[in-house]
């Protein structure tokens, strides 16, 4: 059991990247990615989980408490941001294609062809 | 290369590769066990002393400033790259479709809809700008304030009232917040140079914790850091917004 949220990471990466492989339309192409990304933060959230720790927000904790570490969580943080503002440049590239090619089929993106 | 084929590759691939992965993070300690040194040195020497409760905050507008100021620069960039893919696009012609825009309405916006809206907006923003001030005491600060400001006049927009937006939050004010909080992140670091030894050093009194203005420079990282990312959500809603009022405008 212990080593089902790694799993999951690992499914997760492949199921994405068979999203993107074999999509058909650019959007879904990228929310595709997104479930890549995705399995980074189960990897990072479950790297640095501790068994019966509490949040690090010492607000009514104690700081002595037993706390999850926060440096993963802030990586996971930087990894959000990185991964919203990257789907919208991606989701701009597409409109930019649909209007260029008149098709969101990265198979009938004729610069893409040969 | 047909789709048959590319999905045989893939499938062939794709098998080594959750192989590789299952027996790489299957090195990693057990779930639940972990033993990291660094977080628990940082938590016992650095985070304590700064006076801020959520300790991700502390971290992420604090220690590790210059990070942030990098993922910043990201969201900056990408955001550039949105608005300058989607006006390259509308160059011909745009007072001329923007006029047509004008008229445009959502069909389906009633009057219960619209007021529903503004009520919305008044809780949204106010607990976007609670999330933001009180960033390094519970769970919150710049970036997650930021995606929940932007929120509020998005709900206006959905709510047919896009036009009137544009003319109260005009597109030169929303770039002054984006440019602005990247500008005053900056600046902040710039005062750990004078007033410190080091960018980004904390040089405010960290104050009584469980305070308002306690953590020293973070509530000042967390507003600009909230500042840029309203902005740069409300950018990128608004240009994706244009384009497809032009496009609807442009079909009729």
């Amino acid at each position: 059991m212990s080593f089902l949220p790694f799993a999951a990471a690992a499914w997760l990466f492949v199921v994405g990247l068979w999203g993107v492989v074999t999509s058909n339309h650019l959007v879904r192409t990228v929310i595709c990615l997104g479930v890549v990304q995705a399995s980074t933060y189960l990897v990072l959230l479950g790297v640095g989980y501790r068994h019966g720790a509490k949040a690090p927000i010492v607000a009514d904790v104690s700081p002595h408490a037993r706390l999850v570490d926060p440096v993963v969580q802030v990586l996971v943080l930087t990894d959000i941001v990185i991964e919203a503002t990257v789907a919208a440049l991606l989701l701009a590239l597409v409109v930019q294609a649909h209007r260029r090619f008149g098709s969101v089929d990265p198979a009938r993106l004729r610069a893409l062809r040969h | 290369m047909s789709a048959r084929a590319r999905t045989i590759l893939f499938v062939v691939a794709g098998a080594g590769l959750l192989a590789v992965l299952l027996v790489g993070l299957g090195a990693l300690p057990p779930f639940g066990h972990f033993r990291g040194a660094l977080g628990h040195a940082v938590m016992a020497r650095e985070l304590g002393a700064r006076h801020a409760t959520d300790y991700v905050t502390a971290l992420n507008f604090d220690l590790r400033a210059f990070d942030t100021i990098g993922e910043e620069a990201i969201l900056f960039a990408a955001v550039t790259g949105v608005v300058m893919l989607m006006r390259h696009m509308r160059e011909e012609d745009q007072s001329q479709r923007r006029r047509r825009a004008e008229d445009h309405r959502f069909q389906g916006a009633s009057e219960a809809l619209r007021v529903q809206a503004l009520l919305m907006v008044v809780l949204i923003v106010a607990f976007g700008i609670y999330l933001d001030l009180h960033g390094s005491l519970t769970p919150g600060g710049g970036f997650q304030a930021g995606v929940v400001l932007s929120a509020g006049p998005a709900v206006v927009m959905l709510a047919g009232r896009y036009l009137t937006l544009r003319r109260v939050a005009p597109d030169w004010v929303i770039e002054a917040f984006e440019s602005g909080g990247a500008a005053g992140f900056v600046l902040i670091g710039i005062g750990g140079l004078i007033f410190g030894d080091a960018f980004l050093q904390n040089f405010l009194p960290y104050g009584t914790p469980d305070q308002l203005l306690s953590a020293g420079t973070m509530p000042l990282v967390s507003i600009a850091v909230g500042l840029e990312v309203t902005g740069g959500l409300l950018l990128i809603f608004s240009e994706f917004l244009d384009q497809s009022l032009l496009s609807t405008t442009e079909g009729q």
